[in-house]
């Protein structure tokens, strides 16, 4: 299983140094091969425009990880930053905050994203905002419990009592202790937000054509099912593998460090 | 019981109330005049001004919030902005049909799943174990978005045994509650198997042996019956996810439902159609959600005074 993951991580690497050293254009049209199979020049054949499928996927890629990573850096931060507020001190505030984080997962699944989304005007920008409006949630839940827990040990004490002010004991002896269930849970985010920029542009709200984006080929590839099936399964199969190699990385971290979540 | 229910249903309550909040102030906190957005470059000033009017829009924010949360409580979501006509007829048929395919997604995770894990766990660490554990993990990471077209592939056009899409033949479902399913059923078959395991090895199944009861009436009569607390809280932990996931699946199988209307409705720009369906399918949630509990609360004497 391990090798399997590695190889999927590893053809994406070669991907972008191939992206890096050939500079190719995955717009390029080829108007003879228009929906062929796959061949020696272009490995997982051409779209419905003859565009390189293998090209567009690492362009998609590019793309959706450039986006996965600020909705990961921005979600992350400001998730964090109240759940180890709300859990650190306590009390009406906390209350507060809870209510929040409990009216925002009313909403399942993608369909806040959805209608931020669907209201402000499709592109990258909007995608990202759209993303982490939701995106932080999960992180204040668990940093909130784990501050919770962390805050009443005795070194936290001891610190508190040594006059440390409370930034400084957030910053030297919260964060630290809370990291790494954080990070893991930051792992099955990121697979998580590549299912849902997908299932956005999937629905027409991404990243608008010509960019390449995983969720737009597969819509794309749906309509030519029936002439060239490798389309679409070149392209479930991308987002499929990567998210399960993510998700199964998440599990090494997880036993790797012994992690028992206690979320509320 | 009774204080811990009310809590229950306050929160609920609660929650619904900013659902609603929410849903509201999504097309008015945005940047720039939504009326500009719905009617795009070419509207007229006659034509922003009526549709302006018409949605309440020219009145103080708190004044249309309380407004539209008294027409909403009536069932009355305003009228389409394309084509006059009142949301609620189109949202009812769209809800009807969407529950009709959650609930087809349902059953077939349910019986499926139950049956496979109880199967697994049975003849634990055999071939078919290995087979049914590892064929969920696959189901469990594929999207919605790629397991349709899948389907489709294997089923309607090599096989040729199911219409490919539309909802013409009564075997038009079979397809998108597949589709839907299939996620939830890899779940449900991973939390029976490892349920069954653990009460597999508890003193009550000792016991049940010690009392000379046959394997099978052990299994339905005492593990099953333990199983299912844990399993209530499954589905209606993922029926959001089912929710959501109808809105992609809807769309691949042109099936008529809540997701399919608001994908259309965002393509068309038709924004109260839009709050309409991201507010039923938000409060549908938050009901599920809440039946949940309050099941849990009954089946299970221990959660009782929490």
């Amino acid at each position: 299983m391990k090798k399997i993951v590695l190889f999927v991580f590893f053809f994406w690497l070669i991907g972008i140094v191939i992206k890096l050293f050939s500079g190719f254009d995955s717009n390029q049209m080829v108007f003879d091969e228009i929906l062929i199979g796959p061949n020696y020049i272009s490995w997982l054949g051409r779209d419905d425009y003859g565009r390189n499928i293998f090209y567009r996927l690492i362009d998609g890629f590019l793309n959706s990880f450039e986006i996965i990573f600020i909705v990961t850096a921005i979600s992350s931060f400001f998730g964090v930053l109240i759940g180890v507020i709300s859990g650190y001190f306590g009390g009406k505030l906390d209350q507060l905050i809870r209510y929040i984080t409990t009216l925002f997962m009313a909403f399942p699944g993608i369909l806040l994203a959805i209608a931020f989304a669907a209201i402000l005007s499709p592109g990258k920008f909007n995608l990202i905002f759209a993303l982490s409006i939701g995106g932080w949630v999960s992180y204040a839940r668990l940093a909130r419990a784990q501050t919770a827990l962390v805050k009443n040990l005795d070194f936290v004490k001891a610190s508190e009592l040594m006059g440390n002010s409370h930034i400084n004991i957030i910053i030297k002896h919260i964060l630290p202790s809370i990291r790494t269930p954080l990070i893991v849970d930051a792992t099955y985010a990121i697979a998580g937000l590549i299912i849902a920029e997908a299932s956005l542009s999937f629905i027409g709200l991404g990243l608008q054509a010509p960019m390449a984006s995983w969720g737009g080929m597969m819509r794309d590839s749906v309509r030519f099912l029936l002439v060239s099936p490798h389309y679409a399964l070149f392209v479930g199969l991308s987002i499929m593998s990567l998210v399960y190699c993510i998700n199964f990385f998440g599990d090494y971290l997880n036993q790797k460090w012994n992690i028992k979540n206690n979320e509320d | 019981m009774k204080s811990s229910l009310l809590i229950i249903f306050f929160s609920s309550f609660l929650q619904i109330l900013g659902i609603f909040i929410v849903t509201f102030l999504i097309l008015h906190l945005l940047p720039g005049d939504p009326i500009q957005v719905m009617l795009g470059e070419s509207g007229s000033l006659a034509d922003k001004v009526k549709i302006r009017a018409e949605l309440g829009l020219d009145q103080p924010i708190y004044k249309q919030m309380a407004n539209s949360f008294f027409q909403i409580i009536h069932g009355n979501f305003g009228n389409s902005i394309l084509t006059g006509v009142p949301i609620k007829e189109q949202i009812v048929i769209a809800m009807k049909n969407t529950y009709i395919l959650a609930l087809a997604a349902l059953f077939i995770a349910i019986i499926f799943g139950l049956s496979g894990g109880i199967i697994a766990a049975k003849y634990k660490d055999s071939l078919l174990d290995k087979m049914i554990v590892s064929s969920s993990l696959f189901f469990i990471s594929i999207p919605h978005f790629f397991l349709g077209p899948l389907l489709m592939l294997c089923l309607s056009i090599w096989l040729g045994w199911l219409p490919i899409s539309g909802m013409e033949s009564s075997f038009s479902i079979v397809l998108p509650a597949l589709t839907l399913s299939l996620g939830m059923l890899a779940i449900i078959i991973k939390m029976t198997r490892n349920c069954m395991i653990e009460i597999i090895n508890s003193d009550i199944v000792r016991t049940a042996r010690a009392k000379g009861l046959s394997e099978w009436s052990i299994t339905i009569n005492h593990i099953f019956r333990l199983v299912l607390i844990p399993l209530i809280t499954i589905i209606g932990m993922q029926f959001g996810s089912l929710l959501s996931g109808a809105i992609i699946t809807e769309t691949l199988f042109s099936w008529d439902g809540l997701g399919m209307l608001l994908v259309n409705s965002i393509q068309s720009r038709d924004y109260p159609i839009t709050q309409a369906c991201i507010f039923i399918i938000a409060i549908s949630y938050v009901l599920v959600n809440l039946i949940t509990e309050v099941f849990y609360k009954i089946v299970d004497p221990r959660m009782r005074d929490t």
